[in-house]
């Protein structure tokens, strides 16, 4: 693993007894700290530096949201969170609009992507031949790795026109009007809506989810399914009641985390979504989310008023990820990167 | 009689159980096909040598991307030397000096909240931090921004290899007479190389096509600039404004950098599994 020793000539065997036989004379009668030792609360001292960066980074990002959303938090106070009018010429803003759009499409995506998710990970763990497991498990993960921005423009493109043209005005005319369904479905037949939005923050979870899945049922003892298997259970039985109960905690973990992922998506929402700031009327109608609104607004904010309300949307957007991620982590555990 | 019911019942449902688990995995790889297929045929098609010579146009003129594309190199270069910076030395101190120590759990916390933060908030913190007070949108504001998001992934990863290290290591390297330090530096960070690589690597490929944290700190520009102090042309910016207007030829310049940022992350993604690939089996 390393190469032949290239430090001080010093250890070839002769150098070092003639060192010794120098050291034995002048030793001081105390152990001496080895040489460049100096060195040692330096470099402790710089990796606390950093380690505390990170700390000071995450208090600055809480500090600045508070400090800049402060103005529009004070004038319109518990109003803020309840109201949906958001109107930058009378200065008047109430997030209640983004806040349930984001909410809406996130759990939304979640119940969408989850049991493919769940599909997805037993079918690797289970059914998968293994000459194809890996493979496969890496496109789940490449799928998780394609930038954001990227689903989005396919979401524009691809998927709200196909969507329009297939499924949105098909089943508006098919719809008896004044049904339940017909309520529903109601909007411009353009793509863009919450719907759409959540098919595509659930294509941007599933492989989240499913990946973590995967490693979870992974972590079962063999022995524990076997002997399932041994009392002469079906597969889904073994899953169902073995395997699941066996990691329950730490998948609802993992579900946790994609509902975190799908809250703080940006770019592929804004794309897609129809960006109105009013409630969403129907599944079929345009909405915003609180990162759509910011990405798309707070360069062109009009007033001091606009760019706080903005900011302390993004607090708000921070206190919900932050409690779904801390439960995600208590359940799961610390974070893995490959 | 109702045994046997019961046996077709529970061998009914574990058929329906798999053809369901089959059809979870058909539709995940069906959707990574149709984007894959969506940018080589839009976006492949209409990468020529123009896209890599010619700055972003006009609408009806002809252009390319190569203000952004270097745009983008730029500042993902300089977030990297900060993000391995701290990064590297980050993850050693929690894999090394923090021990069980309250202030490690919190940093370990905080980072692991880092890691999933929203983009977009880091994008309004440097925003206050950088572009506010400097009154000026700033490639160097974006770099800030791209390593406040990779520093997060490296300190994980750098922590994760480093603890995976054998304590004999270090005790050889303490026992021939080296500083603690120098044991690290020396040593353990060359043993763990593979693993801080593969960190860095997924890190660049997350925040290669971040768009959110630069939409309010590198903002755009239409020219090419070699200055980081300016608002600074980078690729997802642009591929999110040519795809949101109405001309065609902008939009046909989104896919084709669209194309080239996933291409390039899957492309960067790939490498770094293979390397914790290896480095795991050796």
């Amino acid at each position: 693993m390393f190469g032949p020793y290239t430090g001080p000539a010093c250890f070839t065997p002769k150098a070092a007894m003639t060192l010794a036989i120098e050291q034995t004379k002048t030793a001081e009668p105390q152990a001496r700290k080895p040489r460049g030792g100096v060195l040692d609360p330096i470099f402790e001292g710089l990796c606390f530096i950093s380690a505390t960066t990170l700390l000071a980074a995450l208090v600055g990002v809480i500090g600045s949201l508070l400090v800049g959303g402060w103005p529009a938090l004070h004038k319109f106070g518990f109003s803020f969170l309840t109201v949906s009018e958001w109107n930058p010429v009378t200065e008047v803003f109430g997030a209640a609009g983004p806040i349930v759009g984001t909410i809406i499409t996130s759990i939304l995506a979640l119940v969408l992507a989850l049991p493919v998710a769940f599909g997805v990970a037993v079918f690797l763990v289970e059914f998968c031949p293994p000459l194809l497991r890996r493979p496969i498990g890496v496109a789940v993960e490449l799928l998780a790795g394609i930038p954001s921005i990227v689903y989005g423009m396919w979401g524009l493109f691809v998927l709200a026109p196909w969507f329009a043209l297939h499924i949105q005005l098909p089943l508006m005319v098919a719809a008896p009007p004044g049904s339940l369904l017909a309520n529903l479905i109601q909007g411009v037949p353009n793509g863009a809506n919450i719907l759409t939005a959540s098919i595509i923050l659930a294509i941007m979870v599933l492989p989240f989810i499913a990946a973590v899945l995967r490693d979870l049922l992974m972590t079962i003892p063999p022995a524990v399914r076997e002997s399932a298997y041994g009392l002469g259970a079906t597969t889904v039985e073994v899953i169902l009641s073995v395997s699941l109960p066996y990691v329950r905690r730490s998948a609802i973990g993992a579900v946790m985390l994609g509902l975190g992922r799908a809250l703080g998506e940006t770019m592929a929402v804004t794309f897609i979504i129809g960006n109105s700031h009013d409630f969403p009327k129907s599944l079929f109608d345009s909405g915003s989310t609180i990162a759509s609104t910011i990405a798309n607004e707070f360069n062109e904010a009009t007033g001091a008023m606009h760019t706080s309300a903005l900011i302390a949307l993004g607090l708000v957007l921070f206190l919900i990820t932050f409690t779904v991620l801390a439960a995600a982590r208590a359940l799961l555990g610390p974070a893995k990167t490959v | 009689m109702a045994s046997q019911l019961l046996i077709v019942r529970r061998k009914m449902g574990n058929a329906v159980f798999v053809v369901f688990c089959w059809v979870g995995a058909a539709i995940a790889l069906g959707f990574l096909a149709l984007i894959l297929w969506s940018l080589i045929v839009k976006g492949l098609g209409g990468i020529d040598l123009k896209v890599f010579t010619m700055d972003t146009p006009a609408p009806g003129s002809p252009g390319g991307l190569r203000n952004a594309i270097m745009g983008s190199l730029e500042m993902c270069a300089i977030a990297m030397l900060l993000a391995v910076t701290f990064g590297v030395l980050a993850g050693t101190w929690l894999a090394e000096y923090a021990g069980d120590s309250l202030y490690g759990k919190v940093v370990r916390f905080v980072n692991d909240v880092l890691l999933s933060a929203p983009s977009i908030l880091i994008g309004l913190f440097v925003y206050t931090l950088m572009v506010k007070p400097f009154h000026g949108f700033s490639g160097l504001a974006g770099a800030v921004a791209l390593a406040l998001l990779a520093a997060p992934v490296v300190t994980r990863t750098t922590e994760d290899v480093m603890k995976l290290q054998p304590p004999a290591l270090r005790e050889a390297g303490v026992a021939l007479g080296s500083p603690l330090a120098s044991t690290i530096r020396r040593i353990l960070w060359r043993a763990a190389s593979t693993g801080i690589l593969t960190g860095g690597l997924l890190a660049f490929a997350r925040i290669s096509g971040e768009t959110a944290p630069l939409l309010f700190t590198a903002l755009n520009n239409q020219f090419f600039s070699w200055n980081l102090t300016q608002p600074t042309a980078n690729l997802p910016t642009v591929i999110f404004n040519y795809a949101l207007s109405a001309y065609d030829d902008w939009q046909r310049l989104a896919w084709a950098g669209a194309a080239l940022i996933a291409f390039a992350v899957l492309f960067v993604n790939i490498i770094a599994r293979t390397l914790a690939r290896e480095s795991r089996r050796s």
